[in-house]
């Protein structure tokens, strides 16, 4: 078993994925994802990892030469965060939809204007519909663990997959982090076999034109293999379980078992939170915490058991979808219970955008705000918290 | 939980200082985390960096705000910044300084808390030729915290300026030395 050691968050993606074997890099330096992919560009300058480091003028072509290195059959890495996404944007559905095994971390940071670099889910929540597989880290050694199943994943189900990890508020960060031992990850990844690829000895062609005829069926394939992803997804996590010793799900719970209220996040700022739910629990009041690991496809059936018998659940975004019916997790959760039975009271609220502070205390009052809507009408869908007025 | 804030001027190596802290700590089998404050770095601005050391995992992504210790690289920061803001009552202020403890109290605002003091500016040019506080700072923060056992903040040392780590190590043991305590 490895040793855990000192290491800054980003430096240990970088080391994660290398120790992957990836064949492919290509990436535009973008604060807050720079380390990452400088790290990684050492390691093959420096002749540690034996890859090809393609650097681009744009976010569009790192996607642009991850897709055609993918799809010619080789293991492939980007990173990008907030404007080199939204510059990414069109060749995320094509890398989706011609079912390309890319590996993408997103350190999720807010979109301008005003300019902004820190952290919140602005970015990530605009791919929402891109057919990506999406997972949020909550601390440094998710993340890492996150970029070994993602790989996994991927060259499994055919799709790409973006892990997200909180731009400064993990990137940043010096952690202790242990990585897997080389051998462990060789036997959890191997190599790489794709069995239709781009291959001048036995030409194929990749996405050719849908036609009315086809486009509908094409889509609908797509969907089921984003749907079927769902249990290799978690598999990929118990064979995880097996090697590391590390146990993850698609929803993680914390102090759920009798909640009669709860708060939903993503991301690292669910420890914060969870240092509310042991405040208030000290205080008699039966609180808990629920935090979507995986994001797409959405777990559904794990995350109406994951709420118990909570009777309000207070939604905490990260992004604003404006003048709509809530926040991004805010919609898809009110979605989901409406094909439950379950029909506890649902607040949501919008806190930490652009690395605003939402500290235990913040956290505190979001749980008193969802009490609240026991006994009072909600008057609106979403509440932007924190406003200085 | 002990949480330290670290004040400098951007190029002066806060965020190094911070981050070897952590490493030290957890190289020793402790739990940390250090970070920077998150934002454009502008070289000669005030910055700052945090650390925090505990026994079990640290498991909390809040900025600090009520550090049990503050340490001051740049001896002309407290006359600009309120570097004691938030400071534990039961904290210390660890400031690089070559002023005398009296007017030290009075650059900051009165303060009556516990207080470290040393002429890091003055070992720093001496010992490494450059006026750059951070390591020698480190020797303040081991002596006055002992939560660090130096021979794993040397190792750090080490491992982060290998060939430069050898003055910066003869600076952080002179600042041990010299470093001054008033209650």
């Amino acid at each position: 078993m490895g040793k855990k050691i000192a290491k800054e968050v980003s430096i240990a993606i970088a080391d994660a994925v290398a120790q992957c074997k990836v064949d492919v890099i290509s990436a535009y330096p973008i604060t807050p994802q720079t380390h990452i992919v400088e790290h990684l560009a050492e390691l093959v300058n420096n002749g540690e990892l034996d890859a090809e480091y393609i650097p681009v003028e744009s976010e569009h072509a790192a996607m642009s030469a991850c897709i055609g290195a993918s799809a010619a059959g080789a293991r492939t890495f980007t990173s990008t965060a907030s404007q080199g996404l939204l510059l990414m944007y069109e060749n995320l559905f094509i890398a989706s939809a011609l079912r390309l095994p890319i590996v993408m971390v997103i350190a999720n940071r807010s979109i301008s204007a005003p300019i902004s670099i820190w952290n919140d889910h602005s970015d990530v929540m605009t791919i929402r519909d891109s057919g990506w597989i999406q997972t949020f880290a909550e601390n440094g050694q998710e993340a890492v663990d996150l970029i070994y199943h993602a790989y996994k994943v991927a060259e499994k189900t055919l799709l790409p997959v973006a892990v997200n990890i909180d731009g400064f508020t993990l990137s940043h960060v010096i952690e202790p982090i242990e990585l897997l031992d080389q051998d462990l990850v060789d036997k959890y990844i191997p190599p790489l076999r794709m069995k239709y690829k781009l291959d001048p000895k036995k030409p194929v062609s990749i996405g050719a034109i849908g036609i009315p005829e086809i486009y509908t069926e094409a889509k609908k394939a797509q969907d089921e293999a984003l749907k079927a992803s769902y249990k290799i997804i978690i598999n990929a996590w118990r064979q995880f379980e097996k090697i590391s010793g590390r146990k993850y799900q698609s929803v993680e719970t914390y102090e759920m078992e009798d909640a009669e209220v709860a708060l939903i996040i993503m991301g690292s700022l669910a420890e914060t939170a969870m240092n509310a739910v042991d405040y208030l629990r000290r205080k008699g009041k039966k609180v808990g915490l629920v935090r979507f690991r995986l994001w797409r496809p959405f777990p559904l059936r794990d995350f109406i058991k994951s709420i118990g018998k909570v009777k309000a659940l207070g939604v905490v975004d990260r992004a604003v979808s404006h003048c709509s019916t809530g926040g991004p997790v805010g919609i898809e959760v009110r979605s989901a219970l409406y094909q439950s039975n379950k029909r506890p009271k649902v607040v949501n609220f919008i806190a930490g955008l652009s690395g605003r502070d939402v500290t235990k205390e913040d956290f505190i009052e979001l749980f008193e705000k969802t009490y609240e809507a026991l006994s009072k009408r909600l008057k609106v869908s979403y509440e932007i918290y924190g406003v200085k007025e | 939980m002990i949480e330290i804030r670290l004040h400098g001027r951007g190029g002066q190596g806060a965020v190094t200082s911070a981050e070897l802290i952590a490493i030290a700590a957890i190289n020793q089998g402790k739990f940390a985390q250090a970070f920077p404050s998150f934002g454009p770095e502008r070289r000669g601005a005030p910055v700052q960096a945090f650390a925090r050391i505990d026994d079990i995992p640290v498991r909390t992504r809040e900025k600090v705000y009520n550090p049990d210790i503050i340490l001051v690289l740049d001896p002309s920061l407290p006359k600009i910044v309120k570097v004691t803001s938030g400071l534990k009552e039961n904290g210390i202020a660890i400031l690089n300084s070559h002023y005398s403890e009296k007017e030290v109290r009075e650059i900051l605002g009165d303060y009556k808390g516990n207080l470290a003091l040393v002429d890091a500016t003055k070992i720093a040019i001496e010992e490494i030729g450059l006026p750059i506080t951070n390591t020698t700072m480190l020797g303040a923060f081991l002596k006055v915290t002992g939560l660090i056992e130096p021979s794993y903040m040397e190792e750090a040392l080490k491992a982060r300026f290998g060939k430069l780590a050898e003055k910066n190590i003869k600076a952080l043991q002179r600042a041990m030395k010299e470093i001054k305590i008033y209650k």
